[in-house]
């Protein structure tokens, strides 16, 4: 398995190198280090001066891809792309265009996101799980049919409504958890109630018929006939093995998300005022600060790639038959 | 069908939890659910929804929110007005505006009296203060501040028994444990000087600051620019010999001419020539003091990377001290213990007796002991948060201004009945700042000083109705401008003789559009008859530049095109982003284009500068983005600008405005009104659009606020009472089904 994953971390290396350098290319189709140096400058009175100045500062006045003034490999290093893209293989994510530094900001922004997302993930699977195997139980009947229906209509609802909608029932109409906001420690148990409650309402449609379909494609195999044959009770069949087998698609779900779990949700976080990760890169793109972008995106990108690896590896664990080589 | 024999053949209820072999019902637990929440319910005085800590509920605080997050808390560099609403409440500019007197008057805040002004010759004689501009080589301005006055305390003035600064310099390691400036555990203070101010000039100057206005600043202070190039020097030495990417360079010893320290409390500013609007700029955050030793402090390594930086911690003298920064989440600012104290102002305007603003008149100010602002990106939580009580005053997004506002039969703004019955209170104010939409004077179809071009500009100026605009995209907030000059500011005009006779006339008392047939007959006049282009026999086909592409733009771009089409002009909609547009208009190769200015200061240079020849965008990357340029014009400006406000500058600027409403090099556009709420506990809310300092005036009664709070968040738990019955009722078949099915034996 060593030399599995060893494969897998030199595998991701040209992916990152990718990544990086589509990103770059596409911040700077959009963006030119003079739009950068106005945005960061503000509207009012800014000179050319003071542009150039700032570019030169930050290293943003040299060529972006190749410079053609420079020698020998120089004509690679001595640009922006270079300069900017290297460090972050060190997982040195430097400075933002407006100072800040963003290593720290992502140490302080993920632990809010992180207290959403993985209570949402959790509640949701239980609830999901325990809907789904409910409807499995109950497969080709009126609860099933009526739960299939229910499951479509919350697919259909926008994630935009299940928040103003929860806001405006459970904040304001019942006044029974603050509408938005934020605190440290035990204090933001009562702001992440309402996200919670959302997150996992919202899920449960989609959630429930992915899970479904999958118990009932395990539900019709012979195994399971075997095992009511042989007196098992429903219970044990469907929690010991339609369980148990359905896993390797539910963990294909599952453990491929679990690090973008750091990422955050944009539209949760921003409705409801959490200081998370999810607004962190739309805030940069807005604001074209592209030290913050490129490091998300790598960011991203490594979690990404970690998340394949950890799937591949849940599968030794969920099917003994899989060997990594 | 197990499930449909269940519904019918009811038995008794399962059970579901043992407690010492007694089986408990779901009813019982229902029950006990029941009475546990309304206890729960009755015991607690503190609303559930409540976002801060019930410790806070009855604390002498003020609560509001911000959706921006400040980039940069450095007075030399923050030119943004959410960066200084909290800015100026912790440093201390030498001057401020009254807060009551209209039309905005400047008056002194840590200086003892308003600024000695004296114009000298290139000689260096003394000149009269009547003297002509063109006699005048420099003007000093001589400011004395107050003594006595204290910095807050912090961590750059600690010192040890021996006065040896205490965090500086930084053993290594020594900020292992420190993440944020109040982990550092000393603190000090020291009073302000002369020098702070000086110093601070130096830092505008300085490049590695980015302060925006360097260019302008270096245009009058005196040395500006040759101290900007030694330090910059200097600076890039300092680089090569120490590695460090960000050392501290000591501005003290580099001598700028324009910036004297005269004694401990007295300092000079001196500008080449004059420039009388320079007083205003003295009023502003970056003209604030800041300690030497400040600066020093957060330039040693390791601070940076722990974001311990003057951008994110200011060092002021002000009411309030920034105690916790964390713009991901909420800003606060607690009262300055080092603070002097000052008096409310005792005399306003004629009716802010009546209004109560002098309710608090000669009272030791500040009034607030904290202030926490919270970070609400969205709309509806602000709006809805504000009703709750939770915040004490809100503006009015579009989306919610319906339920809040309401225009009578004489068009005049007025809260709803569900508004004023929650005691909340409606400020409306006309902001000194305009949105207009411009015509590229280099154009060579609409531009250009031709008649032709002329009659075409003023048919258009007709046609698009801005009152029209106002009503649809801005819920009635705003006034159509008659002018670049806003009311409040010198120069505007009220009534018939402040309209722009060419767009308007005056009937019945009132300024009226002009008909479309006017426009109509203008556009015969330019060679347009019915919008078409003789040339080629076509729709006249015009350009419209814009950076509003998003579908929430839609209508609006439409409501343009319907405005051209009135006349038979086609305008084809060119939408980028923002860059793209900026590039346009600095390439100057716009057409017809909107934008907007907010004014720095309240002097009307600062609206007819925008139209100043000179100030041109294309060439002079200036603030006059329609390239505007006219000899007289120019010239009338440069006389304008420095006289006083008086007579013979209000001629000059009558003659300026009747130039520019003939030329209509813009459409004159609308200057938006302000509607701000507050609620019933909120007291001084006079709405002051050009002073930000203006929380020390505020004043709260949290005692009504905390009762009022209750009475409106009182939790309502029988909903939630009644899905968890339902929640039961509907699981139970499914579990008696199952029961049912586990129990059946095989016959």
């Amino acid at each position: 398995m060593i030399a599995y994953i060893i494969r897998r971390a030199l595998y991701a290396i040209p992916i990152l190198i990718g990544v990086n350098a589509l990103t770059f290319v596409l911040f700077f189709v959009v963006n030119s280090p003079d739009d950068m140096a106005r945005m960061h400058l503000g509207a009012k009175r800014v000179t050319p001066e003071a542009i150039q100045q700032w570019k030169h500062e930050r290293g943003y006045d040299k060529p972006l891809l190749i410079n053609h003034q420079a020698e020998g490999l120089d004509r690679l290093t001595d640009t922006i792309f270079f300069e900017k893209s290297l460090r972050l293989f060190q997982f040195r994510f430097g400075q933002s265009d407006s100072g800040r530094n963003i290593g720290y900001d992502i140490s302080q922004r993920m632990w809010p996101s992180l207290a959403i997302a993985v209570p949402t993930l959790l509640i949701g699977l239980l609830v999901n799980i325990s809907f789904a195997l409910l409807l499995a139980f109950f497969r080709a009947t009126y609860l099933d049919f009526w739960g299939v229906v229910l499951c479509v209509v919350m697919m259909s609802i926008s994630a935009l409504f299940y928040i103003i909608g929860g806001q405006y029932l459970v904040g304001k109409l019942l006044s029974l958890v603050p509408i938005s906001g934020y605190d440290t420690g035990l204090a933001a148990a009562k702001f992440l109630i309402l996200p919670i409650i959302i997150g996992v309402i919202g899920g449960i449609g989609s959630g429930t018929r992915w899970y479904r379909t999958l118990f009932l494609e395990e539900i019709n195999k012979d195994y399971v006939r075997s095992a009511r044959a042989k007196g098992l009770s429903e219970r044990y069949v469907l929690f010991r093995h339609v369980l148990q087998n359905a896993l390797i698609p539910i963990l294909t779900g599952v453990v491929v998300v679990l690090p973008l779990l750091f990422i955050g949700s944009l539209l949760t976080e921003s409705f409801f005022g959490i200081p998370g990760l999810g607004s962190y890169t739309i805030d940069a793109i807005n604001r074209q600060d592209f030290a913050i972008v490129r490091a998300m995106v790598f960011l991203g990108a490594v979690l990404y790639i970690l998340g394949l690896v950890l799937t591949d590896i849940s599968y030794t664990i969920a099917d003994p038959r899989v060997r990594l080589g | 069908m197990p499930a449909r024999r269940a519904w019918r053949n009811l038995p008794e209820y399962p059970t579901l939890i043992k407690k010492n072999g007694t089986p408990l019902k779901p009813e019982r637990l229902f029950t006990i659910a029941a009475v546990f929440l309304l206890l729960l319910v009755g015991c607690t005085d503190t609303p559930w929804n409540n976002p801060y800590p019930a410790s806070e509920a009855r604390s002498n605080t003020f609560y509001s929110s911000f959706s921006e997050r400040p980039k940069f808390l450095d007075p030399a560099r923050s030119y943004s007005s959410n960066e200084w609403a909290f800015l100026s409440q912790i440093y201390e500019p030498p001057l401020q505006y009254h807060f009551l007197k209209r039309p905005y008057e400047l008056v002194p805040l840590t200086a003892q009296a308003m600024p000695r002004v004296r114009h000298f010759d290139a000689k260096g004689n003394l000149l009269s203060p009547e003297a002509p501009a063109e006699r005048i080589a420099y003007t000093d301005y001589e400011v004395d501040i107050r003594p006595g006055i204290r910095y807050q305390p912090h961590p750059a003035f600690a010192k040890d028994a021996d006065g040896k600064s205490l965090y500086w310099p930084l053993p290594e390691g020594a900020l292992q444990d420190i993440h944020e400036l109040s982990d550092f555990r000393h603190s000090g203070s020291r009073e302000l000087t002369a020098a702070d101010y000086v110093y601070q000039v130096k830092r505008l100057a300085f490049v590695a600051n980015h302060s925006p206005i360097a260019g302008l600043m270096g245009d009058y202070i005196d040395g500006f620019g040759d101290f900007a190039r030694q330090t910059r020097e200097a600076y890039e030495q300092l680089k090569k010999q120490g590695g460090e990417e960000e050392p501290w360079l000591d501005l003290r010893p580099f001598d700028l001419p324009g910036a004297q320290v005269l004694d401990r409390y007295r300092y000079r500013i001196r500008l080449k020539g004059t420039y009388p609007q320079f007083i205003y700029w003295l009023s502003m955050n970056f003209f604030a003091p800041m300690p030497w030793e400040a600066e020093r402090f957060y330039h040693q390594p390791g601070m940076a990377a722990r974001n311990i930086t003057l951008h994110w911690y200011p060092v002021g003298t002000g009411p309030y001290l920034l105690s916790e920064n964390n713009p991901n989440l909420r800003m606060v600012l607690a009262r300055n213990p080092n603070f002097r104290g000052e008096a409310y102002p005792e005399e306003g305007e004629p009716g802010d007796r009546a209004a109560g603003f002098l309710a608090d008149a000669g009272r030791t100010m500040p009034f607030i002991d904290r202030a926490v602002y919270s970070l609400e990106k969205e709309d509806i939580p602000r709006w809805n948060k504000f009703l709750q009580g939770y915040y004490d005053n809100s503006g009015i997004a579009s989306d919610s201004f319906d339920q809040a506002v309401q225009f009578g039969s004489g068009g005049e703004a007025r809260l709803t009945e569900a508004m004023r019955a929650k005691g909340i209170q409606l400020n409306t104010a006309v902001a000194t700042s305009i949105y207009y939409t411009g015509f590229n004077m280099k154009d060579p179809v609409l531009g250009g000083d031709s008649e032709r071009a002329r009659l075409l500009r003023r048919a258009i100026a007709i046609a698009v109705d801005m009152e029209e605009y106002i009503s649809i995209f801005n819920n009635g907030r705003g006034l159509a401008a008659q002018g670049p000059l806003p009311p409040g500011i010198f120069g505007y005009r009220e009534g018939r003789e402040g309209i722009n006779p060419y767009v308007y006339e005056w009937r019945n008392g009132k300024a009226r559009r002009r008909p479309i047939d006017e426009a109509k007959a203008l556009l015969v006049a330019a060679g347009y008859p019915g919008g078409r282009d003789p040339k080629t026999g076509k729709p006249l086909i015009l350009n419209y530049d814009t950076a509003a592409s998003g579908p929430d733009s839609k209508a609006m771009l439409d409501w343009y095109r319907h405005q051209f089409a009135k006349l038979g002009i086609q305008l084809l909609i060119r939408a980028t982003d923002y860059n793209r547009f900026q590039e346009k208009m600095l390439k100057g190769t716009g057409q017809i284009f909107s934008w907007g200015w907010n004014a720095d200061y309240s002097d009307p240079e600062n609206f007819l500068f925008l139209l100043y020849g000179p100030n041109g965008k294309a060439e002079h990357h200036g603030e006059n983005a329609a390239n505007y340029h006219n000899p007289e014009y120019d010239a009338l400006f440069k006389q304008m600008k420095v006289l006083p406000n008086g007579d013979e500058r209000q001629a000059v600027i009558d003659r300026m405005l009747e130039i520019l409403r003939r030329d209509g090099p813009w459409i004159w556009g609308f200057f938006p009104k302000s509607f701000s709420l507050h609620h019933a506990w909120y007291f001084n809310g006079k709405p002051h659009l050009m002073a930000n300092n203006v929380l020390k005036y505020k004043r709260i009664d949290p005692v009504q606020r905390a009762a009022k709070r209750i009475e409106w968040n009182r939790p309502v738990v029988w909903p939630l009472l009644l899905i968890l019955a339902l929640l039961v009722l509907s699981v139970m078949p499914a579990w008696i089904a199952y029961r049912r099915r586990e129990q059946k034996v095989a016959r």
